[in-house]
């Protein structure tokens, strides 16, 4: 590799002699200062040992009071009917299943970090690998509320379920609605299985700090007896990669069949095959934007620079932009198909949404999903954290809006102008949505609080000192690399 | 004090040595049981190799989960949609492979997920209440920044000399007796 260089340095222009660009350009570092095992060890144990800090405690008693509405809201319907939310004709799914799809996509950032990421040999992936599967869960149980709740009669929502009922009745899996129920249960449960089991060493290690009894108890219980042997880690290993290979196709097929729902039905601006990796990149996008919302106040209160470094942020806002432009030519394909397939309904239903009473929102989503994320293209925004965050929300906010303008502007306006309609969310809708926010803010806080909210090991894992084969005095003869590596280094 | 003994521990500075440690205990013959292990705060790759440990048996029980699954799937599809409660849609066949595939599809990695989880448990032989390696007050600190090496008393090469001198020449330290 470097002989090859050197005779490049001949051929090349005069300039390669004198930059002497080096053979193998070094990795960034992924724990920035040299950090070593037992500094992470502490870094991380010590934001759940240590007694929970002032914003914690205000922001938890907030999210507690906010997700209260999601239980007022949640009782309000069950006692009275579906009808307190927004739904009337010719809109029957409104708001809840635009804050289903937008609570799913969210959840499926988490997995793409660990499982497609884990696949492709991502390492920087480590550092928020653990916070991003959390919230992955809670993004899905937030999600889940809305179709549970907008059956009407929740306490037989078992029905979705092939279990057995007094009528002899079972469910119809030719509905795409049938294949959500297993899709988003299925993705829910391995995502649960994926997120405990990387975390087990890591509640090892809070089980040996462990020093008041109730701690060891619940990390000893946790823990299940593991003990850090080699022949543990080689199956643990296994089971990981496996589980990463399981979910990377779980992950594409939850959208996917998400997308069904609609492409599946004969609304014009649904039933179009673009849906399942449209859906899909947007979920990716909208997902990436709220693990950095959550984040980059994290890395900031906790002090976390060192594990979570500039080049993670510059990864992420790398994924938002790639992401971004994929869903900005989704956008526009669509656009184009409706033309080009010459079906009039089509045709309207796509003028109607970029220019018909919806063009307000239609206009938001662009402005938010295409146009935002086009800043990431430089440098100096994404080092700027601040900036980075206000994109992120940008994004969030955005990808809102482009499941309320896939839903609501192709009922809205369907094949009847008699029975068209203009949505306009009720109080109940808004208590809802707002308190599935406080009721995953809380979730999330009670997360950071009692787990550990990087994972320990694999952190340690990709530091250059973890590889049997690192040696400390050849990695110091190298002032380039040390230099490239001091600097943050740009590729 | 008539304690019995479990076997010995001992700790290596970082994961180059250990690795290298590992090598000459195969090599000196101690691959040929199992009674010995080593215990790293992460997973140190190719440590197994050294040690002689075979490829985990994880994957055989995720293909069963993945059989079970998809057989599954079919099954329940067939008997709800086709056998117990046929309904006509749109005069089609009551049951096809095509239609419930989504289903067939979640059933599979659902419980090729169960079997990549629990498989991982069993092989590990864990929830495990106690083990003798915790009875060593060192022995907190594997999961923080040391690395051990515990030789059992039930391997067939285990002769507290013996053993010892051999820790010793691959530069081992705070070599220690742990009891049962």
């Amino acid at each position: 590799m470097s002989h090859a260089a050197e005779d490049s340095h001949q051929d090349g222009p005069a300039v390669l002699a004198k930059v002497k660009p080096l053979a193998v350009l070094p990795r960034k570092p992924l724990v920035l200062n040299n950090r070593d095992f037992h500094w992470i060890t502490e870094k991380i144990c010590r934001i759940v040992e240590d007694p929970a800090p002032t914003w914690w405690w205000v922001c938890f008693v907030i999210s507690v009071a906010i997700a209260s509405f999601l239980g007022v809201g949640l009782l309000w319907l069950v006692s009275t009917g579906v009808g307190v939310w927004g739904l009337r004709t010719p809109e029957f799914w409104g708001w809840d299943i635009v804050n289903f799809v937008w609570w799913i996509g969210i959840g499926h950032a988490g997995t793409l970090i660990s499982a497609v990421l884990c696949l492709l040999r991502q390492k920087w992936r480590t550092a928020i690998n653990r916070a991003s599967e959390a919230m992955t869960i809670f993004a899905v149980m937030c999600a889940g509320v809305f179709p549970l709740f907008h059956v009407g009669r929740v306490w037989l929502a078992w029905w979705l379920f092939p279990i057995p009922n007094s009528q002899g009745m079972w469910p119809n899996f030719r509905s795409p609605l049938e294949w959500d129920v297993f899709a988003v249960s299925t993705y829910f449960t391995v995502s649960v299985l994926f997120w405990y089991m990387g975390m087990v060493p890591d509640l090892g290690t809070l089980r040996d700090r462990a020093v008041k009894k109730w701690r060891k108890y619940f990390y000893g219980i946790l823990a299940m007896g593991w003990r850090n042997s080699t022949r543990h880690w080689n199956n643990y290993e296994m089971a990981y990669l496996i589980l990463a290979g399981l979910s990377t196709p779980l992950v594409l097929s939850v959208h996917t069949i998400v997308s069904f729902d609609f492409a599946a039905s004969l609304i014009p601006g649904w039933h179009t095959t673009i849906f399942p990796p449209y859906f899909v990149a947007g979920a990716i996008f909208s997902g990436f934007g709220m693990v950095l919302t959550l984040v980059l106040p994290l890395r900031s209160m906790f002090k976390l620079h060192d594990l979570i470094t500039q080049h993670h942020i510059d990864c992420m806002c790398k994924i938002l932009l790639a992401t971004g432009s994929m869903v900005g030519y989704a956008y526009a394909m669509e656009f184009f198909i409706a033309w080009y397939g010459g079906n009039i309904y089509e045709g309207f239903a796509f003028i109607n949404r970029a220019f018909g009473q919806y063009a307000w929102a239609y206009w938001i989503m662009i402005s938010c999903n295409v146009i935002s994320p086009q800043f990431f293209w430089f440098r100096k925004v994404r080092e700027n954290t601040a900036l980075v965050f206000i994109i992120v929300l940008f994004v969030n906010c955005g990808m809102w809006f482009e499941r309320f303008v896939i839903i609501v502007t192709s009922l809205a306006n369907d094949f009847l102008p008699s029975s068209w309609g203009y949505f306009s969310p009720s109080i109940v809708d808004i208590f809802t949505f707002v308190g599935t926010m406080g009721f995953f803010s809380t979730l999330f806080l009670l997360f950071v609080r009692f787990l550990p909210m990087l994972p320990i090991g694999e952190i340690k894992h990709v530091t250059p000192q973890a590889d049997p084969h690192f040696h400390p005095e050849e990695h110091d003869a190298s002032p380039a690399v040390a230099a490239m590596a001091a600097k943050g280094g740009h590729s | 004090m008539s304690e019995e003994i479990f076997g010995i521990m001992a700790e290596y500075k970082n994961p180059h040595d250990i690795y290298e440690a590992a090598g000459k205990f195969r090599d000196a013959g101690y691959g040929c049981s199992k009674k010995w292990d080593t215990y790293t705060p992460f997973p140190v790759h190719g440590l197994e190799k050294q040690m002689g440990v075979g490829r985990s048996h994880v994957p055989w029980i995720v293909l069963l989960g993945g059989i079970t699954g998809f057989t599954t799937g079919v099954l329940i599809t067939w008997y709800m949609n086709g056998f117990d409660y046929p309904l006509v849609v749109g005069g089609k066949p009551y049951w096809s492979m095509i239609f419930p595939f989504p289903v067939m599809y979640e059933c599979t990695i659902l419980f090729s997920a169960f079997g990549a989880f629990f498989g991982q448990f069993l092989t590990n032989g864990l929830p495990r209440h106690h083990h003798a390696v915790f009875n060593s007050e060192q022995f907190e600190r594997a999961s923080d920044n040391a690395f051990f090496i515990v030789i059992e008393a039930a391997h067939p090469l285990y002769d507290e000399y013996k053993t010892r001198a051999l820790l010793e020449s691959t530069g081992a330290f705070n070599i220690h007796l742990v009891s049962k």
